[in-house]
């Protein structure tokens, strides 16, 4: 189900690599399942930086609300305007048309501290056995 | 008509729906252009319609007067009628604040009276009554605290610590007083996790506020040694007082090692919730902390009563006094009860909720199976396993005639269902409401999805939450600008 | 003797205790420990209803009503005209037995109600969005600043200095709790901090007249600012509402609007502000939604602002305000209507101007400022006005509110459409015998 080239976040997030040292940041299926129906997004404005794993923008949906960390530092350069206008897309498409946000890499190194597909999948396994005690 | 049309939509021009006076005076120059509005777009009816509208609003709405409203934490208790015919007298209703002191002393010896009763039901020493709303009242505590320890010189202390069961409310108000909350856990029985308070409880933490007994509806047992513990260790306790329906009478806070409390008159001392206040949050503290009250309190001489500022009060609340119409009908409610009364008060509401627990606990997953206070929270995790989610069991209730109890708090505890009936319900709604739990639980078995499409008997049916957020419509408009 | 409160008897509570299995109701106290039960509580013995109700109507007797007295006292509470239906709705007991409106599907009443309290607020001052309600109008502006500092990320805050004095108070109050410094400005704005975040300016002002408040958006704006004012609600049926001049928040105190003074509580913070923060505005918002019918309906929206959500990060602690008084607010708005809310503001405006005009042709007195007043004004008088002020009371008026602490000699004087020309006229004579050679 996890994107097998993306990288993965303790806190749900995930990194798309693209050429030239940029990335496409999202939340995951399983973030989008346990926060329900999104229906606002506060992402960084462009030309800000982030820093890996601090606070960066929000998601809410009706009854929850839910702080977004970056992945990795680094510049955005650009946000995902259709997810401003329709924030169901989050839910619908979390891996594709609803990303978030795309960053310039300041230290790609950073990727190496992130989980892979493979070891996100354990992670999520084992958080689903323990919510179903 | 009725509900299904808005105010614009009765609206017709040239409709009023009260008569006015003619100018009996000579008209004077009016102010310069600039300063006047040009149109002024507001709907226009008949008294007639007004009424019609606002009454079949009204027959909308589920109240404590339509029936059994079990909101844990709430203390739905009956509204005694005699309480509002007393806050509509005019020695009440029609007097200024501002008035001269000797004119308004009846009002002042209500609340000075009132000041002292709430103080010794909590079994503290100074009570102000500015607060009105219980977060209004915490956000005093809060401020109290602040004012306490920055008068010692303690520097440190920027932390405050909340169970993780706790209203909303508590860290909320410590945030806007520049603390930072940090949570403690409970145990297994439910009371708070000794060794974790323990290891949390440095010179980082300036307050401990726990809700007495807990949003679980269970009294800890080891409170005089978190009281203990917390002042040893330079700490003050705040109690959280929403739940002080099941120790009216019987029990005093200051007993318990509290420093300060917030007590809540809409809940525990009957005023009316009015769909969302108006409330009133009165705190009442010990000795040590009566200096840094809200301003004003009412003191006593020999002239009569008059105002006065605490020498080191943390300021005003409100631009008066507080919220004196509601502080009437607590006024009446506690002269009508006396000390006696109000043990009954929390003897039958605890008793209520015990009744409660024991029938149903066969039928819902009771996941502190112990005594409870004055309410019992439930698990829809029985349920659950089968596909019927807590908000289901809720909806269907109200095919039954009751309004649910609160759901999904606390937090700690999954599928939650907080039931609080209070003392005022009877053996029979009690038993009724049983019956409908009862048969909704036959139904979680046999019939789910008559639960997943509840409710069925209702004007509306499952609002759609999520599109009210993602397209907020939250006003009507009139006229061209607006 | 049985509480007519308390339903259940002896019969009841033994049927009960021997389905919970215990001996008696003491035995449900277990947890607490002993020595901390059943202690003594000194309070006064109860009383039946028929002796209560005679005692309290004796107490409220001892304070002076303003059914009795004739009026000239404001200062941000004001005896206005509540038309007979007000009451009678919010008497209902749907209305106001019910608790917040959690339950959508059985709060109808609640929250529609509460839409078009919202929608009444906007057309009344101009602005795109409001809230349910705070707890009153001072709370209001303290909230406001709060979320001035949030949206504009800084943490200062200017208040006009002719701002209601227990108001500056107040907001003192919430912005000490975030260490967040107040800089009082005067009104021609001269020093005003190019680090605020707002602008806390009323208009009218505490003394009841208007400023110039293009110069405020502007200075305010100019800096980055937020402007906040407070109005006098009474006031829109007649003066230019602060959305028309580009205030960024409008609170204010709905006491006015339908609601008996009641020493000065309940009231109701009337908030609204512009669409654009409508994501840090404090306090309930209803929104408007269907069902799965397609039926319209009502709901609590936004809630991830909340306490109950977001916890410690939450725009403000607020949980129940005073939605019966904004109920009230609401019928007094849709009962008078466009015509009738004008014509109660140019009965206030004239028969201010009346008694203003009178008053500053007695020897003696004189109207101290030059602007544009809308009920309220100050003179100047020719002897203190505390002792004026007994001698009104003791011909049953309550004169106005004694400025001396800031204006030597000076009164603040209202006037509403509640006050006769004979009551006026009265007033004025009384004044003019305190001129002294």
């Amino acid at each position: 189900m996890n994107p097998k080239e993306y990288k993965y976040t303790q806190e749900h997030e995930w990194i798309c690599s693209e050429p030239e040292n940029k990335g496409k940041v999202g939340i995951t299926d399983y973030a989008q399942s346990q926060l329900g129906d999104v229906v606002f997004v506060d992402l960084p404005p462009p030309g800000s930086q982030v820093e890996q794993l601090k606070k960066m923008g929000e998601i809410e949906s009706v009854k929850a609300v839910s702080d977004l960390f970056a992945p990795v530092s680094g510049r955005v350069l650009e946000i995902n305007q259709a997810v401003i206008n329709e924030p169901a897309l989050v839910n619908q498409d979390p891996y594709g048309d609803g990303w978030l946000v795309r960053l310039e890499l300041s230290n790609s190194s950073e990727l190496d501290a992130l989980m892979d597909s493979d070891k996100y999948d354990e992670f999520v396994s084992r958080l689903n056995e323990e919510g179903s005690e | 008509m009725g509900h299904h049309y808005l105010l614009p939509d009765i609206s017709r021009p040239d409709r009023i729906g009260c008569s006015l006076p003619r100018l009996d005076v000579p008209p004077s120059e009016l102010p310069p252009e600039e300063l006047l509005r040009q149109e002024l777009y507001l709907p226009e009816l008949s008294e007639v319609d007004v009424v019609r509208y606002f009454i079949a609003l009204s027959k909308l709405n589920y109240g404590v007067d339509t029936g059994f409203y079990p909101l844990g934490s709430c203390t739905m208790k009956y509204n005694p009628r005699l309480h509002e015919d007393i806050a509509q007298l005019p020695g009440f209703a029609s007097i200024h604040p501002y008035q001269p002191a000797k004119s308004v002393q009846g009002a002042l010896q209500l609340m000075f009276e009132l000041q002292q009763y709430l103080a010794e039901i909590t079994g503290m020493n100074a009570t102000s009554l500015a607060p009105m709303a219980g977060a209004h009242g915490e956000l005093a505590s809060i401020l109290l605290v602040k004012a306490y320890h920055h008068t010692r010189g303690d520097k440190l202390l920027k932390k405050i610590l909340v169970p993780d069961s706790s209203h909303g409310t508590n860290p909320a108000t410590a945030a806007m007083c520049g603390f930072e909350v940090d949570t403690v856990p409970s145990d297994n029985e439910g009371n708070v996790d000794l060794n974790s308070l323990e290891s949390m409880m440095n010179e980082e933490v300036a307050a401990v506020t726990l809700t007495i007994p807990n949003t679980l509806g269970l009294f800890d047992p080891q409170i005089a040694e978190i009281s203990r513990l917390v002042h040893e260790r330079g700490g003050l306790l705040c109690g959280d007082g929403a739940n002080l329906n099941s120790l009216l009478g019987k029990v005093k806070f200051g007993d318990l090692g509290i420093d300060c409390v917030q007590v809540n008159l809409h809940k525990t001392f009957s005023t009316p919730h009015g769909g969302g206040g108006p409330g009133s949050g009165p705190i009442c503290v010990k000795t040590n902390l009566a200096q840094f009250l809200p301003s004003p309190l009412v003191t006593k001489n020999d002239k009569g009563y008059t105002f006065t500022t605490p020498p080191k009060s943390i300021g005003r609340l409100g631009a008066s006094y507080g919220n004196f119409g509601v502080m009437v009908k607590a006024y009446a409610y506690i002269r009508t009860l006396g000390a006696e009364g109000l043990k009954e008060v929390s003897e039958n509401s605890v008793l209520n909720a015990n009744y409660l627990k024991e029938k149903l606990k066969g039928y819902y997953h009771l996941p502190y199976d112990r005594t409870c206070m004055h309410e019992v929270v439930f698990s829809g995790k029985k349920q659950k396993a089968k596909g019927v989610k807590t908000l289901d069991i809720a909806k269907r209730l109200l095919d039954y005639g009751f309004h649910p109890p609160t759901i999904y708090f606390p937090l700690v505890v999954n599928e939650a269902l907080m039931t609080e009936p209070t003392e005022t319900e009877s053996k029979e709604t009690l038993d009724a409401y049983i019956d409908a739990m009862k048969q909704i639980a036959r139904e979680a078995d046999e019939n789910p999805e008559i639960l997943h499409t509840a409710p069925h008997n209702t004007p509306v049916r499952r609002l759609d939450e999520v599109r009210a957020a993602r397209q907020p419509d939250l006003r009507w408009r009139m006229g061209k600008h607006y | 003797m049985p509480s007519p409160y308390l339903p259940n008897t002896d019969t009841d509570r033994t049927a009960m205790l021997r389905e919970i299995g215990v001996d008696s109701i003491e035995e449900l106290f277990q947890d607490i420990p002993r020595e901390f039960r059943n202690v003594q509580f000194k309070l006064p013995p109860p009383l039946s209803e028929l002796e209560l109700k005679e005692e309290l109507r004796q107490l409220s007797n001892r304070n002076t009503n303003l059914e009795d007295y004739a009026c000239f006292l404001g200062a941000g509470y004001y005896r206005h005209f509540i038309p007979s239906v007000v009451g009678h709705i919010i008497s209902r007991s749907e209305f106001y037995t019910a608790y917040t409106p959690y339950q959508a599907e059985v709060s109808q009443g609640t929250l529609q109600s509460i839409y078009e309290f919202q929608s009444l607020v906007c057309q009344l001052t101009g602005m795109e969005v409001s809230n349910a309600g705070m707890y009153d109008g001072s709370t209001a502006a303290a909230e406001a600043a709060l979320m001035a500092c949030r949206v504009t990320k800084r943490d200062k805050v200017a208040v006009m200095s002719t701002i209601h004095p227990k108001y500056y108070e107040v907001v003192e109050t919430y912005a000490k709790g975030h260490s967040i410094p107040l800089e009082k400005v005067e009104s021609n704005l001269d020093g005003l901090p190019s680090d605020c975040a707002c602008l806390i300016v009323p208009q009218p002002n505490f003394f009841g007249y208007f400023g110039n408040m293009e110069a405020c958006v502007q200075k305010a704006h100019d800096i980055g600012a937020l402007l906040i004012v407070i109005v006098d609600p009474i006031s829109l049926g007649m003066f230019k509402p602060p959305g028309d001049y580009g205030a960024d928040i409008v609170v204010a105190e709905g006491q006015a609007l339908g609601n008996p003074i009641s020493f000065g509580g309940p009231g109701v913070g009337i908030f609204a502000c512009r669409k654009e923060y409508l994501r840090q505005m404090p306090g309930r918002i209803v929104g408007k939604t269907v069902d799965v019918a397609g039926q319209t309906g009502y709901v609590l929206t936004l809630v991830t602002r909340e306490q109950h959500i977001r916890r410690e990060r939450a725009t403000s602690n607020i949980c129940t305000s005073e939605a019966l008084v904004a109920l009230a607010t609401t019928v007094y708005l849709a009962t008078l209507g466009k015509r009738g809310l004008r014509k109660v503001a140019e009965l206030c405006y004239h028969k201010a101007h009346y008694a203003a005009d009178a008053i500053s042709k007695l020897k003696g007195y004189s109207l101290v400022f030059p602007q544009p007043f809308f009920k309220e004004f100050v003179v100047h008088c020719p002897a203190k006005p505390h002792l004026i002020n007994n001698t009104l009371f003791q011909e049953s008026i309550i004169g106005g509110l004694d400025l001396s602490y800031i204006l030597d000699n000076s009164m603040l004087l209202c006037v509403t459409e509640m006050n006769t020309k004979e009551e006026i006229d009265r007033l004025v004579e009384i004044l003019g015998t305190f001129y002294r050679n």
